[in-house]
């Protein structure tokens, strides 16, 4: 663990600048590195105050929300102000009849999806690890099942409210869908882990709560097999709202989840059934595993797995699965998008992930995508490179230096050292 | 009306620019004739006119590169444009500087149907990569009005879509990769076939960006399975109060349409008299409703859909039975535009965007406007999305008649701005709509845009002039300032 110190001075503009700041706890530090203070701002313009006064006394700030994902990436170089958001933790405006809600960063995901289902709608993003917030999901552009059929976070935020690494707040989309009006600053933020600025609010689209929903799952012994029943699903009629796949060991399943009225369901359950041949079952309940990723996502320090991202064109997926034969790697995501996610055990050794990542990341680059380091223990995040080769990384850092020149929004936790 | 002054003074670089254009590209590809040139002077929005000092017409992606990094060393601005169809003058030229034409990189280089994907160059038709995927199964859902004569690179640079946006997303959600050439003349690849590529995501900001931060010349796009079932439906309302509750009543029941269109009375007139549609005799309001997905479903909300237009006191519906009756409907909605030349001499193609559940109160207002002033509004709009379309008619022959149109017009924005809602829906804020900005921007929101903008292209030579109302220095400190901006002081810029 590396400690963070700040001076008397510093330290006194940051208390004045936020109602509530305190020591760093147990819990508060950032992949290791122990902040100097956790200030926890009540409103946006606490946020703002905060990062000022952090510009003024050249602090570094990490932005924290649930602190769920908070080991995700590369530990930053420094962390002077842990800045959690949890206060700001309100459903703001939910507008059943346009089908969008308004929520601040530190609502909780599943308390947004409370609210909105009061009005029979719901936000179509998964909660991929338990007690995830608004601004966390952003951060971390997570996602789960539910993005092949209406997407990820890009395709369903449509407003953001932003504080600047240097206190400026500012907002970009709004509360309608359809808006071409300027820069869609949400989409830089979207993923960019904290690195670009601080998420204080978002907007998003809704989609109704459909009236039946069921899934459809067949065992599979190999990579080709799973991915042809993955393309014969697809090109169907069956509409379906997500085709996961669940894979260890050189074995898994094809998962496929149909929503919508409830005769149409039942119809288009039959025909999935007959596509995914005589193995396949019906259930209403998700398959094991659900929405969440093949780790434990409770875990910390050296007990973590390692867990990697990746993705592919659609037909690659017999490839992507076919690389981990012979390894320890659980796999589990969703086959109908192009993303996976895999985990390694924590004891494994880290020069075995990265002979894997190396694997595997010829595989997805050649095919269209990626394979990242999501999260791993210290010892593997030593030894690989997380994030590999990155195309614009040169674009990147002119726009990183633009919003943050001083590099103090959490260093050197996103790619090429960002 | 607005009228760009054409400028006969043309930088020193451009002549380095000709130079290499001529070496690299072939004698049809680049054009100083002024009398040529003046065929480029205007995009779909032709009040604003300027002639480009060099029209080039490159083949390749190489090509677009190298005249981009002959402008940049030579400070020369430039300027995109597909198949000019833009109507915020996005695509409008720069008096000094070099428009790049991308008609001629028309392929499509691929279609995949295991992988939903479609790679294709800038100058392709939109509906050219539904044709082409449709053998397949499979087509490119944003479909916007113009989808028979606008260029992905259009649909891309302005992030227009479509009728069928309400339930498939816009031009941004279909678009996964981008080969991309910045301001500096390099070549980068953004996003690719597969989601969620590390790192910023830089595709987000560029597509819809109109051309201000670089070029694409190739995009991925996402193809989407043809619909097991689709249908069509014309529904005669009294009263645009009426097809607006049905609306309403429509998604409140949690069914999403591929669309739903409304036109008022003008604008039926107007479509009847252009292409025939026979849409219902003396109604108020259309709808336009298309249901897709599978059969047993879309036969299910088609009853429900009919049951709630005809509590909203829908006096005639009309199902298309087969592909022509489908085709004739959606003509009298997507020819609704250039139709209205056949009712006013001279009109504005207003985009305005409110919430849905605002659309009673904005076109009762828009009415208002319209009789207190006199100026004729007819409204054809997405109004699933609350994507408002009014065409604002005059005579310019008539004195003072453009001014007042042009008031109403911005009225008509400034309801949608107190609504929440947006200054540009689909066709981009351009040149038009710069000076709305402020409207609906603070200056910190300007001003955070313009650091992405400073990012890409520090020299401000990417279709300058559009979107901002004021460009901001970009070796300059961000935050707020108090005093006139430093190129306004040096007399380079004008506040709105």
């Amino acid at each position: 663990m590396t400690t963070q110190t700040l001076d008397a001075t510093a330290r006194e503009a940051v208390t004045s600048a936020c109602a509530r700041v305190e020591e760093p706890g147990a819990g508060d530090h950032v992949d290791g590195v122990v902040p100097g203070l956790v200030a926890r701002p009540a409103d946006t313009d606490q946020v703002a105050e905060v990062l000022r006064a952090a510009t003024a006394h050249g602090l570094t700030v990490v932005p924290r929300g649930g602190g769920t994902k908070l080991s995700w990436g590369v530990a930053p170089r420094s962390a002077d102000v842990l800045l959690d958001v949890s206060a700001l933790d309100q459903v703001l405006d939910h507008a059943a009849g346009d089908l969008i809600v308004a929520a601040q960063a530190g609502c909780r995901l599943a308390d947004l999806q409370e609210r909105v289902a009061q009005g029979g709608q719901r936000l179509a993003i998964d909660e991929t690890v338990p007690g995830t917030t608004v601004g966390g999901m952003l951060a971390a552009n997570t996602s789960g099942p539910r993005r092949t059929a209406v997407g990820a976070a890009r395709d369903l935020l449509i407003g953001i409210t932003m504080v600047r690494a240097d206190g400026v707040v500012a907002k970009a989309g709004g509360r309608v869908v359809k808006n071409v009006a300027g820069y869609d600053l949400g989409k830089l933020l979207i993923g960019s882990a904290g690195t670009l600025g601080v998420i204080t609010d978002a907007t998003f689209r809704l989609h109704p709560v459909p009236a039946a929903s069921q899934w459809v799952t067949a065992p599979v012994s190999d990579p080709a097999a799973a991915l042809a029943m993955t393309q014969a699903v697809l090109h169907a009629q069956v509409v379906p709202a997500a085709v996961e796949v669940a894979w260890a060991e050189g074995s898994g399943s094809v998962s496929v989840l149909l929503e919508g009225r409830v005769a149409g369901v039942a119809g288009r359950a039959d025909a999935t059934r007959a596509i995914l041949g005589e193995g396949a079952t019906g259930s209403d309940d998700a398959p094991a595993g659900g929405a969440t990723y093949p780790w434990d996502t409770r875990a910390s320090g050296e007990d973590r797995s390692t867990a990697l991202k990746l993705t592919f064109e659609l037909s690659a997926l017999g490839e992507v699965l076919a690389a981990t034969a012979g390894t320890p790697a659980v796999l589990r995501g969703s086959a109908g998008s192009g993303v996976l996610y895999a985990a390694l055990p924590p004891t494994t050794d880290p020069a075995e992930v990265a002979t894997l990542l190396e694997r595997l990341r010829r595989v997805c680059t050649s095919r269209g995508g990626a394979a990242v380091v999501v999260d791993a223990p210290a010892a593997v995040k030593a030894a690989v490179d997380a994030w590999g080769p990155v195309p614009a990384l040169e674009l990147m850092r002119r726009v990183k230096d633009q919003f943050d020149p001083d590099h103090r929004l959490s260093p050197g936790r996103f790619v090429g050292g960002l | 009306m607005t009228t760009t002054e054409d400028r006969t003074h043309v930088g020193a670089g451009i002549d380095a620019v000709t130079a290499v254009a001529r070496r690299l590209l072939p004698e049809a590809g680049v054009i100083t004739d002024r009398t040529r040139l003046r065929t480029y002077e205007c995009d779909g929005l032709a009040h604003y006119r300027v002639t480009p000092a060099l029209v080039v017409i490159p083949e390749d992606d190489a090509q677009v590169a190298a005249i981009v990094r002959a402008c940049a060393e030579h400070g020369v601005p430039y300027v995109a444009r597909g198949s000019g169809t833009g109507l915020s003058g996005g695509a409008l030229p720069h008096a000094e500087g070099v428009l790049v034409v991308t008609s001629r990189m028309r392929a499509i280089r691929e279609v995949r149907r295991e992988d939903q994907r479609a790679v294709v160059e800038p100058g392709v038709i939109n509906l050219d990569v539904t044709k082409a995927a449709t053998p397949q199964g499979y087509y490119y859902a944003p479909d916007p009005s113009s989808q028979q004569i606008c260029s992905i690179g259009g649909n891309v640079a302005e992030n227009s879509g479509g009728a069928h946006c309400l339930k498939y997303g816009f031009t941004t959600n279909h678009v996964t990769g981008a080969d991309f050439i910045t301001p500096d003349g390099d070549m980068v690849a953004l996003g690719g076939a597969a989601p969620d590529a590390p790192g910023y995501d830089l595709l987000g900001a560029v597509v819809g960006s109109e051309g201000t931060l670089g070029i694409v010349t190739a995009t991925t796009v996402r193809l989407v399975r043809l619909p097991e079932e689709v249908r069509t439906i014309l529904v005669g309302f009294e009263s645009t109060d009426q097809a607006g509750a049905a609306t309403s009543a429509i998604i409140s029941a949690g069914i999403v349409p591929a669309a739903i269109e409304m036109m008022d009375a003008l604008a039926i007139e107007a479509a009847e008299a252009a292409v025939h549609c026979n849409y219902p005799d003396g109604a108020g309001a259309v709808l336009v409703i298309e249901l897709d997905g599978a059969r047993v479903e879309v036969e299910e909300e088609y009853a429900e859909v009919a049951r709630l237009c005809e509590d909203n006191g829908s006096f005639e519906q009309r199902l298309a039975t087969d592909a022509v009756d489908r085709a004739l409907i959606w003509k009298g909605r997507k020819s609704a535009f250039a139709a209205v030349g056949r009712i006013s001499p001279d009109y504005i193609v207003q985009d305005g965007v409110i919430p849905r559940t605002a659309l009673p109160e904005v076109l009762r207002a828009i009415a208002e406007l319209s009789s207190s002033s006199g100026v004729r509004v007819a409204n054809v709009f997405h109004a699933g999305d609350g994507n408002l379309h009014p065409l604002v008619l005059f005579d310019d022959a008539v004195e003072g008649a453009g001014e007042a149109a042009e008031q109403v017009s911005g009225a008509i924005l400034d309801l949608c701005i107190e609504h929440g809602g947006s200054i540009t829906g689909e066709h981009g804020v351009g040149m038009d709509k710069a000076k709305y900005m402020p409207r609906m921007y603070t200056d910190e929101d300007l001003d955070t845009m313009q650091l992405v903008r400073c990012a890409f292209d520090p020299g401000n030579i990417s279709n300058p002039g559009k979107i901002f109302p004021t460009p901001r220095l970009c070796g300059e400190v961000p935050g707020r300032h108090k005093a006139a901006h430093p190129l306004q002081q040096a007399g380079l810029a004008e506040v709105f």
